[in-house]
């Protein structure tokens, strides 16, 4: 995928200000910054939730252009949200269905029957959800409503919601929020097993600098809006700016 | 004890997707389904029919289509009575214009209608949702009742301004107008009701029943899970709307007899939704609960005091029923606002604990 030369303002608010960068197949992106930097905006431009004013978005080699968001999730771009968004009166195994809606096609009579293909289809997918439970390790909540779960297993479930999508990228919005160093770690774990054996190329906003400069293939670093490192992780930890942007400058 | 689940294991998805993967819970609804398909015929009064079990079903299946759109997909409507109407007047023209057409099929047809209705009535809950998308609904509730006023066609301009329900049969046996015996209309009613429902059950726990809790869940996660939101809130719409529709016409033809604009007015549509809320949003059991207490409440004050000699006057009965349902509605709202389906599944959920408290 590949970002160029994108802005996005908000009125007279410039969110994201002439931003390139791109992601390699295969490869774990990190997006950081200080707050408010743009990161979340850019993840919105990425899967169509916001259009750009200026610049494109070139996805498999084709540009982009004026769409919606299922849109986005049917060429295979899927996300996680910063403040956790499941669908609260519905199960485990529900939620991560749900995702699965996009490669479901059975429509309303066969649903009305139910027996027949609509369940054969049903069941087709129940595996590949059980798949994804499994991997996730979250069998014993499989019938909990996600609402009555603890934090981080609900970021886990939503992670198994977007990974139920087939996405070849996939957005994570901070994964690790509001984790502690255990829950953490597994959820490192989870994503570089998603990035190894399923091939997902995955672009991650993270605060944790640990966690980031251990995950993540290649860094882009955005401060108000703009650009001002990409790189390995090496190379963006002794940049004089990024430094600048982390830690202030002495007046 | 009587609910215990052990011994019950799952070895295929198939047998994990049952509609009842609890034993004991398909025995229970065979016992009901006894019960409604044969004890009550056998013994019921014409006055049971006409005034309990028919009424039941059709506020039921009214209250199953206004809960798909309210308490599965999510957006509120306060035009249920209006889209009954339609229903109602589809009907109608349908069995006067085609006098030959069979009446299962006229009161499925009429259905098409009122989802047709229900549709365009729909499409503001693609900008506004919520409170305003009630008052949009409302602007539909309104509007209709006016037009079934002001529109003599719809009911073949008879000097009353209501529909008369005409004799009709099927296979020889009147089922529509004032011939028709209490147990067929019943039984009519009951094959009808039967059927939605099943339909309304698959639906609601397959992939488009999904779609629409997604969207009531959260609209933009949804949007972000690759659904489709025009769809999925149009789909809901005119599901809900051809049940609603269907369930006037049965509530006109196989129970009222007649029925004039006003019959279809706001009050209709507060008595479906408020079945709706007092049975559980979002529950298919709910909508029976609640039309059972409905509609048995002023029928159980009106015969139960003279039972124990308390002389008690009719409108005294009307003002009773009234207070009572405000009283209840406000009570299950606070203190379990999923209804009386919720309160049926902690009880089960005790049981099957039971004797253990965890």
């Amino acid at each position: 995928m590949d970002v160029r030369n994108v802005s996005l303002s908000f009125g007279g608010v410039r969110a994201i200000t002439d931003i390139s960068f791109d992601v390699k197949v295969g490869e774990i992106r990190a997006i950081i910054g200080p707050n408010g930097a743009g990161k979340t905006s850019m993840l919105n431009v990425i899967n169509g939730f916001y259009t750009p004013q200026e610049g494109t978005i070139w996805f498999h080699g084709k540009e982009r252009k004026g769409m919606r968001p299922h849109h986005a999730v049917r060429q295979g771009i899927a996300r996680t949200f910063q403040n956790v968004a499941l669908f609260k009166g519905m199960s485990t195994h529900d939620n991560i269905m749900t995702g699965r809606s996009v490669h479901m096609h059975r429509n309303l009579f066969w649903q009305m029957l139910w027996h027949g293909p609509a369940l054969a289809e049903e069941i087709e997918h129940r595996e590949k959800v059980e798949e994804i439970i499994d991997f996730l390790e979250i069998q014993h909540i499989r019938r909990t409503p996600v609402g009555k779960l603890p934090y981080g297993l609900q970021k886990r479930v939503e992670l198994g919601r977007a990974l139920a999508m087939e996405p070849s990228l996939l957005l994570l919005d901070e994964p690790m929020a509001g984790m502690n160093l255990e829950e953490k770690e597994d959820m490192s774990r989870f994503i570089i097993d998603v990035n190894r054996q399923r091939g997902t190329t995955i672009a991650l906003i993270e605060h944790d600098m640990g966690v980031v400069m251990d995950l993540s293939d290649r860094v882009v670093v955005l401060d108000y809006g703009e650009k001002i490192a990409d790189g390995t992780p090496d190379a963006v930890k002794s940049d004089s700016r990024v430094i600048d942007a982390y830690l202030g400058v002495a007046h | 004890m009587l609910y215990r689940t052990a011994g019950q294991f799952k070895t295929s998805y198939a047998a994990d997707h049952a509609l009842f993967p609890v034993r004991q819970d398909a025995w229970l609804l065979g016992v009901i389904l006894l019960f409604a398909f044969v004890i009550f015929p056998l013994t019921a009064s014409e006055f049971t029919f006409k005034a309990l079990l028919t009424p039941v079903l059709v506020y039921s299946l009214a209250a199953l289509g206004l809960n798909i759109l309210t308490g599965y997909a999510g957006q509120l409507s306060l035009g249920t009575g209006a889209f009954m109407g339609v229903g109602a007047y589809a009907c109608f023209k349908l069995i006067t214009i085609f006098p030959e057409m069979n009446v299962l099929v006229a009161i499925l047809a009429s259905g098409f209608f009122s989802a047709a209705v229900g549709v365009a009535f729909g499409l503001p809950s693609l900008r506004i949702k919520g409170f305003y998308l009630a008052i949009a609904t409302l602007a539909a509730q309104f509007f209709l009742v006016w037009l079934f006023e002001k529109w003599a066609w719809l009911c073949n301009y008879s000097s009353s301004g209501s529909i008369q329900v005409p004799t009709v049969e099927m296979f020889g046996t009147p089922v529509f107008g004032p011939n028709a015996l209490a147990i067929v209309q019943y039984y009519f009613v009951l094959g009808v009701v039967a059927l939605i429902t099943i339909a309304a059950i698959n639906i609601t726990r397959g992939r488009i029943g999904r779609m629409w809790k997604a969207v009531r869940d959260m609209d933009i996660a949804a949007e972000l899970v690759g659904i489709n939101l025009m769809k999925a809130k149009l789909s809901a719409f005119a599901v809900s709307s051809y049940v609603v529709g269907v369930a006037g016409a049965l509530f006109v033809f196989l129970w009222r007899g007649a029925a004039e604009p006003v019959a279809f007015d706001i009050a209709l549509s507060f008595r479906v939704l408020f079945i709706a809320i007092i049975g559980g949003l979002g529950s298919v059991l709910g909508n029976f609960l609640g039309a059972i207490l409905i509609v048995a409440l002023p029928v159980i004050l009106n015969t139960l005091p003279a039972t124990f000699g308390i002389p008690i006057s009719s409108a005294m009965v009307e003002h009773l029923n009234t207070m009572i349902v405000g009283a209840l509605i406000i009570a299950i709202l606070v203190i379990e606002p999923h209804g009386l389906a919720r309160f049926w599944q902690i009880i089960r959920e005790k049981l099957i604990m039971w004797p253990f408290p965890h």
